[in-house]
């Protein structure tokens, strides 16, 4: 059995998969990456399923030692990591000889930088899914981040090394924004259109608070007409939500499954992996575009994801 | 609730999460197995069959709490906000029968409808950074039990022994929607018995 030794955790390290979906009726949060995207081309550069779990680590990396070696990948953002002190680039699959040390630093891009592993990290599923679930500490190693000294199994593989790269034109085209695409929101028309418009017009930054919970947004406060009271109701995930107050907030991978604040949009499924990109003290304006382009947009994604240029051996 | 139960009987392939609520049902799709007014259509079909629906009659389950003290540290201002006792006000919330109307926040959290109108007390203004598992609480018109220790802003006013939400159980959570509830009084040694169980 091949393992991982947890050298150093990093700031936030938890394992994640594609999470679990479909536990709503008992209020389980589905969880999952912050980058989907990243984990699934992480897991294909190193030959496993896409949704096999791996490490998230966030803003600052750790420092992982493999006794019996490993095949593995980063994806998603730029931490600058070396294996024995030879600098490693991202979305490329690297073989890891017994004994070597994988060392990750701080962040030079975005929030979120992903490990994966040939076999996948094995721990025990909750529902169907590795993924953790901090608040609750459900799912992957005990339901809390990493810990020095943790020792993580690797799911055992028949696999081999293969030198992989992504495709870096894909890897631009699925790059940060400072703009997130929005649809409407269930409440959006509780808010009079000077509001909205506010909305559409400011430059919100991501707050030190943000978490995998939720995003807290600061800039102009979005108020909604008085008088209305919200009933709570189930929430999506990407749901802008306005509390009082008026500082929007993002519901993200761990949100809760209901709440009960007006939501003015929702960010559109293609752009969810940016959300997870965002740090705090990062920028972001929104843009409202129709259902119908939120849906063509996540198609061409899926497309590119699934084009045979994407992968280059 | 009906649309929920036949949601789950008859799952429709597209549908990937439903979150309940009190007078909601959020359907979370593939928006590329699925468009959106083909859901609707299919939805309908549904809606149309929903007073065929024979829901299965409500479980009734029995919460022991141990009410006051440290473990319900709001029970004396709710009391006195309402011009009762502390004991009027335990015999009050354990005479009633909850239902449970849907399960959010986090894994178990059961919204129970239900409570006494003389009992509907606001939530905190300042929420709790962190609220101890198994705390039973009560925000405007409703009551329930944290499964987790997580911040909270219901008003605290027992505790049960009685673990809600277990992952190595066959039924995670212990209340599904449409079970009925009743809390039932104890004293803090039945408390500590129970707790080690």
């Amino acid at each position: 059995m091949s393992v991982v030794e947890v050298q150093a955790p990093g700031l936030f390290t938890t394992v994640q998969d594609l999470g679990r979906e479909g536990f709503g009726p008992m209020g389980v949060s589905p969880s999952g990456a912050a980058d989907p995207i990243s984990l699934r081309l992480g897991n294909r550069l190193v030959a496993n399923y896409e949704s096999a779990p791996a490490l998230e680590m966030t803003l600052l990396g750790g420092t992982f030692r493999f006794p019996e070696g490993a095949i593995v990948a980063l994806t998603g953002s730029e931490f600058g990591a070396d294996l024995e002190g030879n600098p490693l680039d991202l979305w490329v699959s690297i073989e890891a000889r017994p004994g070597q040390t994988l060392r990750i630093g701080p962040t030079r891009s975005g929030a979120r930088c992903y490990l994966c592993v040939q076999g996948g990290i094995d721990v025990k599923q909750f529902l169907g899914s590795a993924s953790t679930h901090v608040l609750t500490g459900l799912g992957g190693l005990n339901g809390r981040p990493l810990r020095e000294g943790d020792v993580l199994k690797i799911a055992s593989t028949t696999g081999s090394f293969r030198n992989r790269t992504i495709d870096p034109r894909v890897i631009e085209r699925l790059s940060r924004r400072s703009v997130l695409r929005v649809t409407t929101g269930p409440q959006s028309d509780w808010f009079p259109e000077s509001s909205r418009r506010l909305f559409y017009a400011s430059a919100y930054r991501v707050a030190e608070e943000s978490s995998r919970m939720g995003l807290r947004l600061e800039g102009s406060p979005v108020s909604a007409r008085s008088g209305r009271q919200m009933i709570t109701e189930g929430v999506s995930l990407g749901a802008i939500q306005i509390p009082a107050g008026g500082q929007p907030i993002i519901l993200f991978v761990d949100q809760q499954t209901t709440g009960g604040y007006p939501k003015i949009a929702n960010v559109i499924s293609a752009d969810i992996h940016r959300v997870g990109q965002l740090r705090p003290r990062d920028e972001i304006r929104f843009e409202r575009i129709e259902l119908e382009t939120a849906r063509s947009l996540l198609r061409e994604q899926e497309e590119l994801l699934a084009s045979e240029r994407l992968m280059q051996e | 609730m009906k649309l929920l139960w036949l949601l789950q009987s008859k799952p429709v392939t597209g549908i990937r999460n439903l979150h309940p609520a009190y007078t909601s049902l959020l359907v979370k799709f593939d928006a590329l197995t699925l468009r959106q007014d083909e859901l609707e259509a299919i939805l309908r079909l549904y809606l149309d069959r929903i007073e065929d629906v024979r829901l299965p009659e409500p479980r009734l389950l029995e919460i022991p709490v141990c009410y006051g003290g440290h473990f319900g540290p709001d029970l004396d201002d709710l009391s006195s906000m309402h011009g009762m006792t502390p004991s009027q006000a335990i015999e009050l919330h354990a005479s009633a029968v909850y239902v449970v109307f849907f399960l959010g926040f986090v894994p178990g959290f059961a919204y129970l409808g239900g409570l006494p109108k003389a009992m509907a007390t606001p939530r905190l203004t300042t929420p709790r950074r962190s609220v101890p598992v198994g705390s039973v609480g009560i925000a405007g018109d409703q009551t329930g039990v944290y499964p987790f220790a997580t911040p909270g802003g219901w008003r605290l006013i027992g505790r049960t022994p009685v673990a809600m939400f277990r992952p190595d159980r066959k039924d995670m959570s212990l209340l599904s929607i449409g079970c009925r509830v009743r809390f039932i009084p104890i004293s803090c040694e039945r408390f500590a018995a129970l707790e080690k169980t």
